[in-house]
């Protein structure tokens, strides 16, 4: 069995910000438990000496001029902003503080 | 006169540039057998008010003696993954309801410019994130050959409304076989390009080293006009290849006139076991490897130990890039906001992503954002980077003895809606053929290879090659599909009972 | 809140040895953002832009937008990392750093986390008695900025008890370079000083490469100091404070002090110092809590999938090396040689941290003397009187402008520090502020004659000495004219044209 814990999923919907019910926690880490129970078995072939492989077509240096193209207008900016006023989006009250 | 809408896009295409029909005529054909059979199947989630005018224009400047591309003025459906500046763009999810972008996919531009017509938007499971289209936030789509299955997934839609006449072309995407697997229970073709060899720009990213837009279609041929038009290197997206690609549309016609099939190495992946497979999709898969014997292929059996990993790999590196790439749905920009009083954003985002997401989404979100966490990121995601490599070298080593791969194209054929919705592992193991292509960057095509004597449902039979061989998918997809079109006397999809509309 | 207890800094540095760390932030001048073709609000064609203009489909994150990356931005990060000492990575790649912030427009940061472009560096810092501290750097890697947040409504104008936020994404994928230091040991009492200059060095670093406007009050140079002290004799690091925002060479000076003040009082009343995250307050001088390190600080990086490794080609490498300005302590004495200066007046520069701009300056036309003076006098005695830097209240295009207009006689010295005072407040370039408060010296010898004429027939009596050769009496009338004038004469030329005058009439 893995670790999945009911607190585990609950930390995990923080991380993420989604705001799971009790109910949503409970399910979750019985279908978790189960997922990674099955995935888990990546380590078992994941030796060391085996490189990683993030891109599956491995290409480097793709780089783009320094030339302005693509900037959209302040309209289009702001075409599906929920909220917005003096041209800029709107948010309620923010809780904590920049990075 | 002819049904337009059960002609090939290249049967349409020659009629069009010959002036026999109007793509105002062929347009609003299809419009029309989308209002008789669109109720039963929902595939579309937007059909455009603007299609006919779109049309009209081609046909306008076609009168005017412009030289137009080879597909100008058949009808398109686009798959609602892919943004567009005149429909709305919402990947299945009602935290993108009504969300308009204000610029238009790559491979949409590029449908537009070769003068395709936009018809509307397919339905599919949200995000992407599914096998069946029972995830869309909108409701699920419906198998054309039996109503109460479903149409695979996540490209549920754009399969049927090709398998149901109500488009002769479609744009998918596939990013663990959202292409493949719906053609293979609808009996159409479906291609998932090499990794980079189409642009992901405004394809709303679902794991961004695994997605790849593709054509879904009738016949090869079809795939490879509609590949012809959005493939190629794209500055917009980085991973996107600078390959001088051949034209995939000659490779099918070479496939389906020529002997490709003679001397054809065909490689049988020994570890894909029997008894997981039903047993019509197992017998209809060994006919079309007969088939292709009988017309000079070798059958080779190769060994790829390491697929087994394929799926698990598959399910920490999809739900990690995900986590990442479906945060920016967070209610400040776009899309849905949750009014929350006297709340902070941050409870406003939380409350937002718990209405906007559906369960399988979340379900993956929190999935990937465990397997990132820290303290389990060697062990997931570090792990399931190694097991890639690993695969790759499967298919380093097949591709050294055999020319394609085969395999069929799913375990099953077309499941009842809500057979398999409480079981998301079940539901994740129905992706264990085609994952491997995505996980290498590798191309796979399924095309129809018959129906399962069980159900009478359609099973597909798909190719794998090494990485940047699309062709060569096209050249035997064609040449299998003529061989068993010859056998049966008729595409499959003549079999497939008569919708509402009548046919 | 309750005010910090502080030990005497004498006393702090006996009992406890200070252990340094800095961030600093360089935002770059390319023209374009980091991972966009928006037009990039660092580089001096877009000061000054409205909300929301500068902004491309990836920088707000919207669905399908990817990101590409700037080759620019790669060559003069590369310039840096040379720079500062570092090596080059053969191959570097960039990281996703996720987490939730409303100035995120893709809630995640895109950055370089395992593999750096640059790293292993060192760079020599130079004291105001001339001695040399080396600095050890870690690492070099590029990023990308996040927008603006302007917290609305409640009393304070920041973020407790605002009651909304408005975003502003045109700086968001503005092109960054963070340079990380090693720990930096035996600073002792020069800690502050050591910090001030280090930031000065980075800040003459890069604007001898060009690479960014360097002004740190329009953040474009942004430092958080890491201070940590250990008691003497202890051979195990203390725990740190991160302080946040500090956006003045002089604050950084202030800050470390203060923090190694704080941290000494706490140490010796035998509490513990908290690891978080602590704010500079410009207007009180002092530090204040921030967040504490938490598990909320999991940030989950992963190899950016969007985007691929960077291998610079060594070739590239030597080819930048090959470009690199000098290093600061053999300019310093090649400009110390080029202006003539003497041992004070030079240091009087250097200590101002004005180096760069007397040398855009001289560059721009002015004579070293000449923009020495502006520099260290009238700018200095602003940003002093208002607490900003020099640097940033004009640039050496408008200091050698306005001293072309001295040399020319459009202005005196008098007024020519009226225009500056204009360009100060941002009222345009010295021939704007000019031509705007009506500020020339009134050469027109028309005028002053006319002028000249009126006094001395105002004064029939000074006229009459004056031709009895007491020309000392001639000052009176010189003095209506000049104030007639309203200072905007030149005096030599009014006392010229009044003994003329008053010889003809
Ligand atoms: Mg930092
Ligand atoms: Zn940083």
């Amino acid at each position: 069995m893995s670790e999945i814990t009911p607190d585990l999923v609950r930390h995990l919907g923080v991380l993420a910000r989604i705001q799971l019910s009790d109910e949503e926690v409970d399910r979750l880490t019985g279908q978790l438990d189960v997922i990674v129970d099955n995935i888990a078995k990546v380590s078992e072939v994941a030796t060391p000496d085996v490189v990683a492989t993030s891109h599956p077509v491995a290409m480097q240096n793709v780089f783009r001029p320094d030339v302005v193209s693509g900037q959209l207008t302040p309209a289009q900016v702001l075409q599906n902003a929920p909220d917005a006023a003096d041209g800029r989006f709107r948010v309620t009250a923010i809780l904590g503080e920049e990075q | 006169m002819t049904d337009l809408t059960k002609l090939s896009a290249a049967a349409l295409a020659d009629k069009l540039a010959a002036r026999e029909v109007s793509s105002v005529e062929a347009t609003q054909a299809h419009l029309d057998r989308i209002a008789a059979v669109d109720g039963d199947i929902h595939a579309f989630l937007h059909v455009s008010d603007t299609a006919l005018e779109v049309a009209a224009d081609i046909d306008r400047r076609r009168a005017a003696g412009e030289r137009l591309g080879p597909v100008a003025g058949v009808p398109l459906a686009i798959k609602d993954v892919l943004v567009t500046t005149d429909m709305p763009s919402t990947s299945g999810s009602k935290i993108l309801e009504g969300y308009m972008s204000p610029y238009d996919a790559t491979v949409v531009a590029r449908s537009r410019a070769a003068g395709l017509v936009p018809l509307g938007k397919t339905n599919m499971d949200e995000f992407a994130m599914g096998s069946s289209t029972e995830h869309s936030a909108y409701g699920p789509t419906r198998n054309p050959w039996d109503l109460d299955r479903i149409p695979g997934g996540s490209g549920g839609g754009s399969a049927a409304a090709v398998a149901a006449f109500e488009a002769p072309l479609a744009l998918g995407s596939d990013t663990g076989g959202s292409i493949r697997q719906p053609a293979h229970v609808t009996g159409t073709v479906g291609l998932k390009p090499t990794y980079g060899g189409v642009s992901r720009y405004g394809a709303i990213a679902l794991a961004s080293s695994l997605d790849q837009v593709g054509p879904v279609t009738r016949t090869v041929l079809d795939a490879g006009l509609l590949h012809d038009v959005i493939g190629g290197h794209d500055p917009h997206d980085a991973t996107s290849l600078t390959d001088a690609w051949p034209s995939f549309a000659d490779a099918a016609r070479e496939g389906a006139h020529g002997d490709v099939l003679r001397g054809l190495k065909v490689g049988v992946i020994k570890e894909l076991p029997d008894q997981g497979f039903q047993p019509g999709v197992s017998a209809s898969f060994r006919g079309a490897l007969a088939a292709m014997e009988a017309q000079g292929a070798e059958i080779v059996e190769i060994s790829a130990p390491h697929f087994e990993y394929g799926v698990a790999a598959y399910y920490l590196i999809l739900p990690a890039e995900a986590s990442s790439n479906l945060a920016k749905f967070d209610s400040v920009r776009f899309g849905l906001r949750v009014d929350v009083p006297g709340g902070t954003v941050e409870d406003v985002m939380a409350a937002t992503r718990d209405r906007g997401f559906g369960d399988e989404v979340k379900r993956r979100i929190i999935l990937g954002t465990y397997a990132l966490s820290a303290g389990y990121y060697d062990a997931y995601y570090g792990s399931a980077q190694k097991v890639r490599t690993l695969i790759q070298r499967d298919f380093d080593e097949a591709f050294a003895r055999v020319d394609v791969i085969a395999t069929p194209s799913a375990p099953t054929t077309a499941f009842r809606l809500g057979e398999k919705i409480d079981d998301p592992m079940q539901m994740y193991l129905n992706d264990v053929t085609t994952i491997p292509a995505n996980l290498a960057g590798v191309p796979g095509i399924s095309i129809p290879s018959g129906l399962a004597a069980e159900d009478g449902l359609p099973v597909g039979i798909q190719f794998l090659a090494p990485a940047r061989e699309d062709a060569r998918l096209y050249r035997v997809g064609a040449a299998l599909e003529a061989v068993l079109l010859d056998s049966w006397g008729a595409p499959l999809l003549d079999r497939a009972p008569i919708l509402g509309g009548g046919r | 809140m309750a005010k910090d207890t502080l030990m005497d800094f004498d006393q702090a540095l006996e009992l406890f040895e200070p252990v340094l760390g800095f961030e600093v932030h360089v935002e770059l001048n390319t023209r374009t953002k980091m991972f966009s073709g928006a037009a990039n609000p660092a580089h001096s064609d877009n000061h000054g832009a409205e909300p929301n203009t500068l902004v491309a489909p990836v920088d707000m994150g919207l669905p399908g937008s990817l990101p590409t990356v700037n080759a620019e931005a790669i060559r003069y990060s590369i310039s840096l990392g040379l720079a500062l000492g570092c090596s080059i990575a053969p191959s570097s790649r960039f990281a996703r750093k996720n987490y939730f912030y409303p100035d995120l427009g893709k809630n995640y940061q895109i950055s370089q986390y395992d593999e750096p472009i640059a790293f292993e560096g060192q760079v020599d810092v130079e004291l105001a008695d001339g001695s040399v501290v080396t600095v050890p750097i870690e690492r070099a890697h590029m990023e990308e900025d996040a927008g603006k947040l302007t917290h609305v409504g409640g009393s304070t104008g920041r973020i407790q008890g605002a009651e909304y936020s408005l975003v502003d994404y045109n700086r968001a994928g503005v092109p960054l370079v963070e340079i990380v230091t090693k720990p930096i040991f035996g600073a002792e009492h020069r800690a502050p000083e050591i910090a001030k200059a280090y930031v000065q060095t980075i800040r003459d670093i890069v604007l001898s490469l060009g690479i960014s406007e360097a002004r740190m009050e329009r953040g474009n140079l942004r430092c958080d100091a890491n201070v940590s002290l250990r008691p003497r004799g202890q051979e195990k690091l203390g725990t740190r404070t991160e302080t946040k925002n500090v956006n003045s060479m002089r604050s950084v000076e202030r800050a470390v002090r203060y923090e190694i003040q704080r941290q000494a009082a706490i140490l010796a009343a035998g509490g513990t110092i908290t690891q978080e995250t602590r704010h500079w307050h410009e207007d009180t001088g002092t530090t204040s809590p921030g967040r504490p390190k938490s598990d909320a600080d999991d940030y989950r990086y992963f190899p950016e999938p969007d985007l691929l490794p960077v291998a610079p080609a060594a070739e590239l490498i030597e080819e930048l090396r090959a470009a690199l300005p000098e290093p600061p302590a053999a300019r310093r004495r090649r400009l110390k040689t080029d202006w003539g200066f003497t041992d004070l007046e030079f240091q009087d520069v250097v200590n101002g941290g004005l180096l760069a701009e007397v040398e855009a300056t001289v560059a721009a036309g002015a004579a070293p003397a000449a923009a020495r003076k502006w520099w260290t006098g009238e700018l200095t005695r602003i940003a002093n009187a208002e607490g900003r830097e020099a640097s940033d209240l004009a640039t050496a295009a408008d200091v050698a402008a306005l001293q072309g207009l001295v040399d020319a006689g459009t202005l005196t010295d008098k007024l020519a520090r009226q225009v500056l005072e204009g360009v100060v407040a941002g009222e345009g370039t010295p021939q704007q502020v000019v031509d705007a408060r009506g500020l020339a010296v009134v050469s027109d010898d028309g005028a002053l004659i006319a002028a000249i004429d009126e006094a001395l027939a105002a004064q029939p009596d000074v006229l009459a000495k004056i031709r009895d050769g007491k020309v000392q009496a001639a000052g009176a009338v010189i003095g209506a004219v000049m104030k007639a004038m309203k200072g905007q004469a030149d005096a030599a030329r009014v006392r010229e044209l009044v003994l003329e005058r008053a010889a003809a009439t």
